[in-house]
């Protein structure tokens, strides 16, 4: 694993073949590993290690970036010209700021992310946490698909003011599908620390599920009482995070156009962004090497904030909008310049139901008097972007509720809802939980409770 | 050591292991990738990879190493994980993997480039986007201007434990742009040739001299604008006409997917699902109307697509399988492994990996609808149309894991009206069941009117692989067809 002196060394050897006026290097990779099993066998099993240095050169407001993976010096070297030579051909650019400084990485201690349980896996353990699957499925007379994974990587920012900004963490995965005839469940879960991964555990929730839901049955689509388990909500919400940064009001693509400052969820609905929160994982900077603030993006329904970065802060004080976006400085959530995006808040916590630990996802089936539960959604795309409405499918175990109780599986939904109205509608909430989803980022979310989610169509299976 | 040199150490080291198959790839590619917005230079960089992936059987199971270290020590290493790694697959396993046979290869191939895209300077590409941005935001309303450039150049040099030694390089060249507006409630947008980056294909600089991206940016940030003051595409059952590049994607969605063997055979449940051809419906399908010929074509011959290539990534020579003959399902897109599920005695040759870093998956080629035997304009088809709405470049898509139950939104419409086109529409959608769908088409335009679009951005695998693939079509008709359902309850 690339070191936090071998960066500095990269940083050094860079700094001799420069000749601009600032000049920044990131540096991130690692080594990953994959074990993917289908149809009860291990069928996919990679690993890797990879690193790349990126080098982003200023000559009088004109910026670029060129990125190698060699680290002899001449690629270093090469990588060097390649950005001095398209910064140079440039207009100056009056937004870009001079370079951050060692200040901007200042801050609280963050919780230590990596773990040498999780580094050191081996092929042969992630084969035994597979094999265990396997098991249940067998003993199920299943068939299952999934990954077990696990990787150690490094993020470093270092720039000619000064600012070093280093961080190392591991991370492990395990996502199970197990088949039915004509049927399916799932789960997945993911840490820093393998040892917090059940395989068994996870593996017969998702055979459950299979089991639960085999011959489904096909409902009218409509609207109905839906309760989303936390995956299911990540992948929705997630839509909506990228329209939380300055930039995107700035460029007026953002659902949040004129809506900053005023109530357009539910009362329930309070959202952070917070990297330091003990379930979220991640760098405590961002791509300039800025320390991560805690935001407050959403109070009881109302916008309260956006995150930015340095430079769109600073643009955002000069502009039309000024007065209409709360409180305007650099949080620490933009990425690598240059970009077009500016910025996003990608370390995602919902508060927890006011006043209380909120329902679990069984008391929810309970006070239900007819409604669906939906274990996983799929394809999720947007089809309105300032109603914010996405389309998608329900997946891998759709349940009809009845009387407080799972009924029978039923055949998947395709929806089109509105993510301000999903959030106006939220009846119930559990604490929340770290998950994770396939439509987007890792988030802490409650699994929720909805009147009224909007399916649209049925199809065959 | 020669590339040819490391190669002979790491099949060596993978022999002594006990491997029974090895395949070294190793890959140097070059990107440049040029974004504008609003009159400015956006993104601008230059990237370099270079790499070795080392695929090896061994206990009758896979496995997999790849490094960027091309030391002696850093690939014996590899060579060495690799094995380990296919010892560890070993364990759970119901049967051994079965390769097709394949006779070894000793070739070289370069894509077709005229203008060398790396060749040509910095400040022309950004030249050539500006003028673009500056047309879109002369449109009073243009609220953002987007447009990006990219530039791939990816050398492989593939051996393998049999005895093929394959050097190939390939050429991609993108580009696009698009005109956002809000006004009141709304963001509508345009984009152009294509949205989601532009049109990309497997050639040189030529292509932007072709796209006439200058040419059409005015008329892209008018129709933006003009989409806040038109009418709300209707709900309801139509006649449907396609733009060719939508049709594109559709193709993309509900045919090339769905004919990936490994999906078929539950190797994508996890995570891109299955698929609703299973193996007893080779053959014995009626996929769509008579009008509908779809192939799998990774050759020259059929044009400079992203999922143009000589050898894919087992070494298998390029192909064209017919996947759809008169209506009839014929074809899946198979690799070595999966050949014989389907009774094939050799690959389809569609394996193919993003980088050195990644193995080899069964990917799309250039799955496309070939055009309609019988000259057939646009002018024609609409003329020939009674009442109908004409959908135009993609806006959202989205399709069950098995593929049949989709939803497409497309940024543009006009009602079609006694044989004219009329009224503009916006945020225009269908949906359908992909057989049945299929199974309504009854006009295609001729060859004339046939474009192989790039989809440079499709996903699969885990870990994830983003590639290229390629679908020519041409505008076409479809009937009965569920229209505004996106819209529907919200």
């Amino acid at each position: 694993m690339l070191t936090k002196e071998k960066t500095q060394e990269i940083f050094e050897r860079v700094k001799k073949y420069t000749t601009a006026d600032e000049f920044e290097v990131l540096i991130s990779g690692g080594h990953s590993a994959l074990t993917r099993f289908a149809n009860n066998t291990i069928h996919q099993n990679v690993a890797e290690e990879n690193y790349v240095v990126s080098v982003r050169t200023v000559f009088g407001g004109r910026t670029a970036r060129a990125t190698t993976n060699r680290f002899d010096d001449e690629s270093l070297r090469r990588t060097v010209k390649a950005s001095e030579s398209i910064a140079k051909v440039q207009e100056p650019d009056p937004d870009l700021l001079p370079m951050a400084g060692a200040e901007a990485d200042s801050g609280a201690a963050q919780p230590g992310r990596a773990f040498f349980e999780t580094s050191s896996l081996t092929p042969e353990q992630r084969a035994k946490g597979v094999e265990q699957i396997v098991g249940v499925a067998k003993g199920h007379k299943l068939t299952t698909a999934g990954i077990f994974a696990s990787s150690e990587s490094v993020e470093a920012v270092l720039n000619s003011r000064g600012l070093f900004a280093f961080h190392n963490q591991t991370s492990s995965e395990i996502s199970v599908t197990m088949l039915a005839p004509n049927s399916s469940g799932w789960q997945k879960a993911n840490s820093p620390d393998v040892r917090n991964l059940q395989p068994v555990a996870l593996a017969e929730i998702a055979a459950r599920k299979a089991l639960e839901s085999a011959e489904p049955r096909e409902l009218a689509p409509g609207k109905y009482s839906v309760i989303l388990e936390p995956a299911a909500v990540l992948d929705l919400v997630g839509f909506m995070f990228w329209d939380f940064g300055g930039m995107a009001i700035l460029d007026q693509r953002s659902f949040l156009n004129n809506r900053v400052g005023t109530r357009i969820f539910g009362d329930n609905i309070t959202i952070h962004d917070d990297v330091a929160h003990p379930m979220q994982s991640g760098a405590p900077f961002d791509g300039e090497g800025v320390r991560r603030q805690r935001v407050q993006l959403v109070e009881h329904g109302v916008v309260r904030r956006l995150v930015y970065a340095r430079a769109t802060a600073e643009k955002m004080k000069k502009s039309e909008y000024a007065d209409k976006v709360g409180d305007i400085a650099a949080t620490g959530h933009g990425f690598p310049l240059p970009n077009e995006m500016g910025e996003a808040p990608l370390n995602i916590v919902f508060d927890g139901p006011i006043g209380g630990v909120g329902n679990n996802i069984e008391q929810m089936i309970s006070g239900t008097e007819r409604g669906v539960l939906v274990t996983r959604l799929w394809y999720i795309r947007e089809v309105d972007p300032y109603e914010k409405i996405l389309t998608g499918m329900t997946r891998d175990g759709t349940f009809y509720i009845e009387n407080g109780k799972l009924q029978h599986g039923v055949r998947n939904f395709r929806f089109n809802q509105s993510l301000p109205h999903m959030l106006c509608n939220v009846q119930e909430m559990s604490a929340p939980v770290r998950a994770s989803g396939e439509e987007s980022f890792d988030m802490v979310v409650p699994a929720m409770k909805v009147r009224e989610f909007n399916f649209t169509e049925v199809t065959k299976f | 050591m020669s590339l040819k040199e490391t190669a002979d150490w790491v099949l060596n080291i993978t022999n002594q292991h006990g491997a029974s198959y090895a395949d070294v790839r190793v890959v140097d590619e070059q990107d440049r990738a040029l974004a504008t917005k609003n009159g400015k230079l956006g993104h601008a960089s230059d990237s370099a990879s270079r790499g070795i992936g080392i695929r090896v059987l061994s206990a009758g199971a896979w496995g997999f190493a790849a490094t960027e270290d091309l030391t002696r020590v850093g690939v014996e290493t590899a060579a060495a994980r690799a094995v380990e790694i296919a010892r560890a697959s070993g364990r759970v396993k119901q049967e051994d993997v079965r390769l097709a046979p394949e006779k070894p290869v000793v070739d070289e191939w370069t894509t077709p480039c005229k203008i060398d895209p790396f060749s040509t300077s910095i400040e022309e590409n950004i030249e050539l986007l500006l003028a673009a941005d500056k047309e879109l935001r002369s449109v009073k309303g243009v609220t953002l201007a987007e447009s990006n450039m990219n530039f791939r150049r990816y050398e492989q040099w593939f051996f393998s434990s049999e005895g093929s030694n394959i050097h190939e390089t390939k050429y991609t060249t993108g580009a696009g742009y698009a005109a956002y507006s809000f006004a009141g409630t709304e963001i509508q947008k345009r984009s152009y040739p294509n949205s989601f980056g532009g049109q990309y294909q497997n050639k040189g600089y030529e292509l932007l001299h072709e796209l006439k991206l200058v040419e059409n940016a005015r008329r892209i940030g008018e129709e933006a604008v003009a989409l806040h003051k038109a009418d709300q595409c209707p709900e309801g059952v139509f006649t449907m006409v396609l733009d060719s590049s939508q049709l594109g994607l559709q193709i993309h969605e509900s045919v090339g997917h769905p004919i990936e063997l490994d999906r078929v055979l539950g190797m994508e449940a996890n995570f891109a699902g299955t698929s609703f051809l299973t193996i007893d419906k080779l053959r014995n399908l009626r996929y769509g109307s008579d009008l509908v010929n779809v192939v799998a074509d990774a050759t020259r011959e059929h044009g400079p697509g992203l999922g143009t290539f000589a050898y894919d990534d087992e070494g298998v020579a390029a192909q064209c399988t017919p996947i759809i003959t008169n209506g009839q399902f014929t074809g899946y897109l198979s690799s070595r492994e999966t050949a014989h599920a389907i009774g094939a005695n050799r690959s389809g040759g569609t394996m193919r990996a993003e980088g050195w870093n990644r193995i080899p998956l069964i990917r799309m080629t250039n799955i496309s609808i070939l055009p309609g035997e019988k000259p057939l304009t646009f002018e024609q088809l609409v003329a020939d149309t009674d009442r109908g709405v004409y959908m135009q470049t993609n806006r959202s898509w989205s399709i069950d894991d098995k593929r049949y139950n989709f939803q497409f939104g497309t940024e543009i419409g006009w009602e079609i009206k006694n044989g004219k086109l009329g009224r503009m529409l916006k945020n225009p959608s269908y949906s359908g069941i992909t057989t049945e769908f299929w199974n309504s088409m009854d006009a295609i335009c001729s060859r004339d009117q046939w474009t192989l679009w790039g989809t440079p951005n499709c996903g699969k695998g885990q870990p994830m692989q983003t590639m290229g693939t390629g679908h020519g079509a041409s505008p076409a008709r479809f009937t009965k067809i569920k229209v505004g359902s996106a819209y529907k309850g919200t």
